[in-house]
């Protein structure tokens, strides 16, 4: 039977910028998140998700109004994360407009607010961000902090508890993997949405189209959140003005160095590249 | 006659059940006058009603009877009113659910809100929720062919987020069916003027933006005829 499945563009942010990283880290500036975000919707985009990469650092989410300029013209759904830290907190971004939001340092320090804010904002509202990084026994652990902060939480244990206390979608990171364009964590992906009965969401590692139509034909995952081979597919065709940054570096995007380990591609190119046969999927639109 | 006067408005119900930020923004994108609004009064003097929804069945029953809301609700689609039920909203317009045991709906069609299995007849696992993008198919009986649906293509992507779905007993008021791993359910219902979808068209793209499209002109009619 074929799946029915989801190609996700995930916006990591810092103040009020795209950046990209690499594990998670090493942040370079991209452009401004609301055209980035724009242009995927017109495209055919089934979700957005926009991280608020430094959140964490500060304990306190700054996406409200890059999210209120987004959501007035977006009509899809958009996930919001980062230094979400109460069940405030994700009243405030559910208001901006967000209409999910993602977890990680808070359902890790409290596992609890996994259940109280599923029956406050429905379960579905609920997506669970794993930080995955592969330890040297082959066991895989979460972590915080885009990876930096060890939690002692073994990741096959910990999906069946957020499971259990009524997460709506997990979104699983291979931080190994994240910003090198080599491709998913098979082994990991395959190993969470296995374990588990709700969507997964594989993230970290996609280079190239070919990266998807692996992940999603491999594994049990019905959804990928991919950052690099859209945006750097958007830097291409708009060549992003200089001048609309505020802060960060971007001579790498000038340099041209980044292609040669991430080949760039539309929504369009990506969808039509897709098994129609073997995955159900909304056809893109540009 | 023109809905954007200040007699002529969209009830949206404000029951503290999910987030309305986008049933708004949408509404305003294709021009309707909407107003959220947890007030009998703001509801009987609407020109159409939308009852949205995420979360759990009691509990929107239950914060629909505190606010004293069900009456108001119930009548307004007996005068024909214009009413739009999405997702949570349109479990609600059902005699009853099985979501933490057996609770009570507003029973104004007849049928049981059921959940998704945990595997289907031939033993795959079924996700739940059911999230993402699917297709929404016409269903071939005399309602089927509502102007809600207008430009709507058989097959249609639309997004869904839920793990319960409505089973009407009367075959006549599915106007859309969707298939989830092999499981084939009602996704659209209607009931003379009364509408109402599974999927989220506020957040379905230029397909759901065209529902809602038509949605209004449903409504511009109904003041014409009036």
């Amino acid at each position: 039977m074929s799946k029915n499945i989801r190609i996700i563009a995930r916006l990591d942010i810092k103040g009020p910028n795209l950046v990209k990283g690499l594990h998670l880290e090493g942040l370079r500036v991209l452009g401004k998140p609301e055209q980035f975000a724009r242009y995927y919707y017109e495209s055919g985009a089934d979700e957005l998700i926009y991280i608020d990469v430094v959140a964490s650092l500060y304990n306190r989410n700054s996406l409200h109004g890059i999210i209120e300029k987004t959501a007035r013209d977006i009509f899809i759904p958009l996930t919001v994360g980062g230094g979400l830290r109460t069940l405030d907190d994700i009243r405030d971004v559910l208001r901006a407009g967000a209409d999910k939001v993602s977890l990680n340092t808070a359902a890790l320090k409290n596992p609890k607010i996994i259940s109280e804010a599923s029956r406050r904002f429905g379960s579905s509202t609920i997506v669970v961000a794993i930080e995955a990084i592969k330890q040297p026994d082959g066991s895989y652990f979460a972590y915080t902090d885009n990876g930096r902060e060890y939690t002692g939480v073994e990741v096959l244990g910990w999906v069946k508890q957020v499971e259990q206390l009524g997460a709506g979608e997990i979104m699983l990171t291979s931080v190994d993997r994240e910003g090198t364009g080599r491709g998913f964590d098979i082994e990991l992906t395959k190993m969470v949405a296995d374990a588990v009965s709700i969507p997964v969401i594989a993230h970290g590692g996609a280079g190239k189209v070919a990266h998807i139509r692996e992940a999603l034909l491999k594994t049990e995952v019905t959804a990928v959140a991919i950052s690099s081979i859209l945006h750097y597919d958007f830097i291409k065709r708009f060549e992003v003005e200089s001048n609309d940054y505020t802060e960060g570096n971007i001579d790498f995007i000038k340099s041209g160095n980044v292609f040669k380990i991430i080949q760039p591609a539309s929504l369009a190119e990506i969808k039509n590249s897709l098994d129609s046969n073997s995955l159900n999927y909304r056809q893109a639109l540009l | 006659m023109m809905l954007n006067t200040d007699r002529k408005y969209i009830a949206v119900v404000d029951y503290g059940m999910g987030n309305l930020f986008s049933i708004m923004n949408i509404c305003q994108h294709v021009g309707m006058k909407a107003v959220k609004t947890s007030e009998k009064s703001i509801i009987e003097g609407s020109s159409a009603v939308i009852l949205p929804g995420v979360g759990a069945f009691e509990d929107a029953m239950r914060a629909l009877k505190r606010l004293d809301l069900a009456g108001v609700l119930i009548d307004a689609v007996n005068n024909g009113k214009p009413f739009l039920g999405i997702c949570l909203g349109m479990q609600l317009l059902m005699s009853e659910s099985e979501e933490f045991g057996i609770n009570k709906g507003l029973n104004i069609i007849g049928g049981r809100v059921t959940r998704f299995p945990n595997f289907n007849d031939k033993n795959d696992k079924v996700r739940v929720p059911h999230i993402g993008w699917n297709r929404i198919f016409l269903a071939q009986n005399p309602v089927a062919g509502n102007s809600i649906l207008h430009n709507i293509r058989d097959g249609e992507f639309m997004y869904f987020v839920h793990s319960f779905f409505a089973a009407p007993q009367e075959k006549e008021a599915v106007i859309t069916y969707t298939d989830y791993c092999g499981i084939r359910y009602c996704s659209g219902m209607r009931k003379d003027n009364l509408v109402a979808f599974q999927f989220h068209p506020e957040k379905s793209g230029p397909s759901g933006i065209q529902v809602f499209k038509n949605f209004k002109e449903i409504i511009y009619k109904e003041k014409g005829n009036g």
